[in-house]
């Protein structure tokens, strides 16, 4: 392992401790706007996690922190670097810190796993092959997938494609992670392993860490502060406890699971259903 | 819309799609010649890899291809040059045909429908699959990783290529010429290299590298625009085929007339 701590030392002192800044942030889709003027802090160290219903932006968000989504308006700093005015090569640099594991896994088809995990490795650092291999080994260990180095991705079911990404984002010991809905589609068992093995990662290695998630089990568990996303727009931002007191109806429905209103009771639904036919 | 405006949309369109294709070779030409220079590493593992499965794969349907229409060729000019009592002109009207046209234009078909719609299919669906994002969030340039070492292994292979089809192409001539015009093997090769000029075999190769630039490029770039969805994969590789074909006939002509207007008889 690096030593992790001097570093940390001197990138808190760079920026403040704040590892990521997001002002006023705006993302649209073509005319249909995403994000509406989001904007929170993640301190260096801490697990943020992103909670919000379905289609509510959190991947979007996530993928605008990361450089893949251009906003329409607004600013992101990641360490200090305001990412609208960064040069390519300043991105690179800033991604070799990034472990990034996405939704659907974006594993390397035409890689086996094990290669999918070595690839940071082997493009950014000289490290000799059994190194590598070595490294490859320790983090599918992580994640539970020992022995599956040369399975080919399409033959992993999807909790463990989700789990290979994982290893993969972990390969370069990031100082910032983000994983989008890690535990979804896990059972219970492996979930609580993914768990685990984010409040390891944060304990010992002192990562700031971007969680996408619906379970709020596991929210309440690994989160320092969560971000409630409800439309593109943020409804809360706390800590566990302060979201647990948290009054708003809207907060409330989400944490204590309440289903919206039924549909078909409400005036509209009828004329919903049959617009645009002609009858 | 009126039909000036139809056609100067057209023509926006088609300028902007060459201009995308100019800048995607501008930086997998970089990415091959000067980042080396800058300490990053180009992928010979991947360029070897791509020429394997291009160039060495594409050998033994090019060298049918190419040997029947050395034989049709042969065929063709046999039967006007025999009104002419010219038979013996065979083997020349062969040669140059040949190296000049038909091989480079094969071989350049041939490898579209090989690897060009590869290119297309295989970035196309990364696309779809989010690989590509995962590269770039990698800190990994899909055009350094993926689109240089084709781009480098299509430039090496394709005049190979086209060397070996011009080889075959004769040799399907020379069939024809021994067992049937009354040539022996020898007074058939004896008459080819009289015939051809170490110039046509050079224009040849030099439009095969254009077309493997052309080809390579289009692959890439329709496979790098392709849209959301399973479907979009399958029309990119449509368009890489069908856009590849026309642009190598176009380069093909462009480089025609230059030749024909820079070389005095
Ligand atoms: N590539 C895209 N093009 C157009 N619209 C998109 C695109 N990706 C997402 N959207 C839209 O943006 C909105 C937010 O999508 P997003 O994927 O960020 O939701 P999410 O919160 O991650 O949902 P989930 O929890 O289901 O993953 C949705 O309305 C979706 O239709
Ligand atoms: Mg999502």
């Amino acid at each position: 392992m690096r030593p992790r701590s001097s570093r940390d030392e001197s990138g808190r002192q760079a920026d403040g401790g704040i590892a990521i800044r997001v002002r006023n942030l705006r993302v649209n889709y073509g005319e249909h706007e995403v994000l509406h003027n989001i904007g929170f802090d993640v301190k260096a160290g801490e697990t943020i996690a992103i909670l919000g219903g379905s289609g509510s932006g959190k991947t979007t968000l996530l993928r605008s922190l990361v450089g893949l989504e251009r906003p329409s308006g607004g600013a992101i700093w990641i360490r200090g670097q305001d990412l609208c005015c960064i040069s390519p090569r300043e991105m690179a640099e800033l991604r070799k810190k990034f472990g990034i594991s996405f939704q659907g896994g974006a594993l390397f088809g035409s890689m086996t796993v094990g290669e999918n995990v070595a690839l940071p490795l082997r493009e950014h650092t000289r490290l000799d092959d059994s190194t590598i291999e070595v490294l490859v080994r320790l983090k599918l260990e992580e994640v539970g997938l020992s022995g599956y180095e040369d399975y080919n991705p399409a033959q992993l079911s999807g909790g463990m494609k989700k789990r290979a990404a994982i290893a993969r984002a972990l390969t370069m010991d990031p100082e910032i992670l983000f994983f989008d809905e890690p535990s979804a589609g896990l059972d219970p068992i492996i979930a609580a392993g993914i768990d685990d093995l984010i409040l390891k990662l944060k304990r010992a290695f002192g990562m700031t860490i971007v969680v996408v998630t619906h379970e709020l089990a596991s929210a309440f568990l690994i989160a320092d502060r969560m971000v409630l996303v409800d439309k593109g727009n943020i409804i809360a931002i706390g800590t566990p406890e302060e979201m647990k007191a948290n009054p708003q109806p809207r907060v409330r429905q989400f944490l204590d699971r309440v289903p919206d209103p039924e549909v078909s009771a409400d005036e509209g639904f009828l004329d919903r259903l049959t617009q645009n036919l002609r009858l | 819309m009126p039909v000036t405006e139809t056609l100067g949309q057209a023509t926006i369109d088609g300028l902007a799609y060459l201009g995308d294709l100019a800048i995607l070779m501008g930086r997998s030409l970089h990415a091959i010649i000067v980042a080396p220079f800058q300490g990053q590493r180009l992928r010979g593992q991947r360029v070897v890899h791509q020429a394997m499965s291009a160039g060495v794969g594409a050998i033994p349907i090019l060298s049918l291809i190419s040997f029947f229409i050395g034989v049709i060729m042969a065929l063709q000019s046999a039967y006007e040059l025999r009104k002419l009592g010219a038979i013996a002109l065979v083997a020349r009207a062969v040669a140059i045909s040949i190296t000049r046209e038909l091989a480079p234009l094969i071989t350049a078909i041939v490898v579209i429908g090989r690897s060009g719609s590869a290119f297309a299919a295989e970035i196309g669906s990364m696309k779809v699959n989010e690989e590509i994002d995962a590269l770039e969030t990698m800190a990994l340039d899909p055009i350094q990783f993926l689109v240089a070492p084709k781009l480098l292994a299509m430039l090496l292979m394709l005049p190979c290529l086209t060397t070996w089809a011009d080889f075959m192409g004769i040799l399907g001539g020379a069939t024809f010429g021994v067992s049937v015009a009354g040539f022996t093997l020898g007074s058939y090769i004896q008459a080819t290299l009289h015939s051809i000029a170490f110039r046509d075999i050079v224009t040849g190769l030099i439009k095969s590298v254009m077309f493997g630039a052309v080809i390579t490029a289009v692959g890439c770039q329709e496979g790098l625009s392709t849209g959301l969805g399973a479907e979009q994969v399958g029309r990119s590789t449509t368009s890489a085929v069908v856009k590849s074909i026309f642009l190598v006939v176009a380069v093909d002509l462009v480089f025609t007339l230059l030749f024909y207007f820079t070389t005095s008889r």
